[in-house]
């Protein structure tokens, strides 16, 4: 195959930076996208050239690091697969294919296609997280979890934070990474105890990051890897709508006699 | 780390302030439109005169401003939540892609931020053509019936209700179904039923609304 790269390109978060397009001949269908781009990039580097600089790790689609808009649609215009699982037979001979970071303020551009996600782990600090219980293994199978409970809460697990809803979100928003995160643990006996105030402190922490404000276009859904649904934001907006009306005032805690 | 979240302060909590403000206004419009479909009873003139006379003099004439500071209410909260979003949203996407790839977006969706101030225009335009006169011709304090056939009488004017209608139609469309995902009532279960909700709530309310300048047109009201 004989493609047409169209690839962003920056030096680093200071600079600014531009488009600048690349013949990519010789290409087997049979390449996943990022070992099109090794290639590419070898071929860059043989004439002394700086290689596209993108992130990837796994290349199994469950870690989370790669993520590039391809022509329009993060991770590519298949259906719930990463861009590292993302193979060139799903383009054409001749296609021209622009290659973009992901766009949002609190995914500031480093290099290239690569932005620095750590917006979505000070959400993840701000409320991601359960009282653990200290002492011996608990008994296994001693909390029941209903069996639809747990199917749910796992579908909403299976998000692997790669941001590529707040990349396809028009607004910039990251409802979809959040309400994964707040109703993984929501619909689990063990997320009980927090429950209400993970999801006013992650939203607030949302906010702060300077994430858009979700308006139901529903484009997260499409472009998740993971399929997280829409359903996840409901689930958010319910338990936020409980936590915010019926929130108290905290008391301060004791110190515990025992 | 941000203070928790609370409903006032918080992009969520808009959207929920939105979603509420947007059901009462939903309701307005809904009961608008049916009063409006009396001006095609037999006895219409009439009807129409006076469905205005008691709606103004409900309650002895507090009634309507009771009603009326309830939808500026309303109104200005879904201004505020509208504002306080839609900037937080422009300034997490500075810099745009240069291709862009919507699937899921519908036209309706993409377009509530424009819907929205056309209306807001419209609303003003209206109140100062059918309720103040200011900007009717040949308005009659009291004859309803005659000012809405008067008023729609010109073309343009009743081509700018059609097309007020129109964004309408677009606008209550994405609210009706949005609304029920921030409030968090949307389930997969219910999924058909919250898609035939909004269609069939958009198409009564912007078609019973638009009969109304169509007849005018037409010379069925006059």
């Amino acid at each position: 195959m004989r493609l047409t790269l169209t690839v962003w390109r920056q030096k680093d978060a200071k600079s600014e930076g531009k488009f600048v397009t690349y013949d990519a001949p010789d290409i087997s269908p049979d390449m996943s996208f990022l070992e099109m781009l090794d290639v590419v990039n070898q071929r860059l580097i043989e004439k002394a050239e700086d290689p596209i600089a993108f992130d990837h790790d796994c290349r199994e689609g469950i870690c989370g690091m790669c993520g590039i808009v391809v022509n329009g649609n993060p991770h590519g215009p298949r259906r719930g697969t990463t861009s590292c699982q993302l193979h060139m037979r799903s383009f054409k001979d001749g296609d021209a294919i622009t290659l973009e970071p992901w766009r949002a303020t609190p995914f500031p551009v480093l290099k290239d296609l690569i932005v620095d996600r750590s917006s979505f782990d000070r959400i993840i600090m701000a409320g991601g997280f359960i009282t653990v219980p200290t002492g011996n293994a608990p008994d296994g199978n001693a909390i029941l979890v209903p069996k639809d409970c747990a199917e749910r809460s796992m579908d909403a697990a299976a998000c692997i934070g790669c941001g590529a809803c707040a990349a396809a979100c028009p607004n910039g928003s990251a409802m979809l990474f959040v309400a994964a995160k707040i109703s993984h643990l929501a619909l689990l006996p063990q997320g009980q105890p927090e429950r209400y105030d993970r999801v006013l402190s992650m939203v607030a922490q949302m906010d702060e990051e300077g994430f858009g404000t979700c308006t139901n276009h529903g484009e997260c859904s499409r472009a998740c890897p993971k399929e997280i649904r829409q359903e996840f934001i409901a689930q958010l907006n319910r338990d936020f709508l409980w936590g915010s009306v019926f929130s108290r005032p905290k008391v301060a805690g004791g110190s515990g006699a025992g | 780390m941000a203070a928790p979240a609370t409903l006032l302060n918080s992009s969520v909590g808009k959207k929920i302030v939105m979603a509420v403000t947007g059901v009462v206004l939903s309701l307005f419009v809904l009961g608008h439109m049916a009063g409006n479909l009396q001006a095609f009873l037999p006895n219409g003139p009439a009807a129409l005169d006076h469905y205005g006379a008691f709606l103004r003099e409900l309650l002895h004439g507090t009634g309507i401003w009771f009603v009326r500071a309830g939808l500026l209410l309303a109104v200005g909260l879904h201004i505020w939540a509208y504002l306080g979003l839609t900037l937080k949203s422009w300034a997490a996407r500075p810099t745009g892609y240069r291709v862009n790839d919507f699937e899921e977006a519908t036209f309706a969706s993409r377009s509530m931020r424009w819907t929205g101030p056309l209306l807001g225009i419209f609303i003003v335009y209206h109140i100062f053509h059918m309720t103040t006169g200011t900007l009717h011709p040949h308005f009659v304090e009291g004859r309803v019936y005659q000012n809405l056939v008067t008023g729609l009488a010109p073309v343009p004017v009743a081509l700018f209700y059609i097309l007020a209608m129109g964004c309408l139609a677009f606008h209550l469309w994405h609210g009706a179904w949005s609304m029920l995902q921030t409030l968090g009532l949307s389930h997969p279960k219910y999924l058909v039923a919250r898609k035939a909700f909004a269609i069939v709530f958009t198409v009564l309310v912007t078609g019973g609304f638009v009969l109304v300048p169509l007849a005018v047109l037409a010379g069925m009201l006059k």
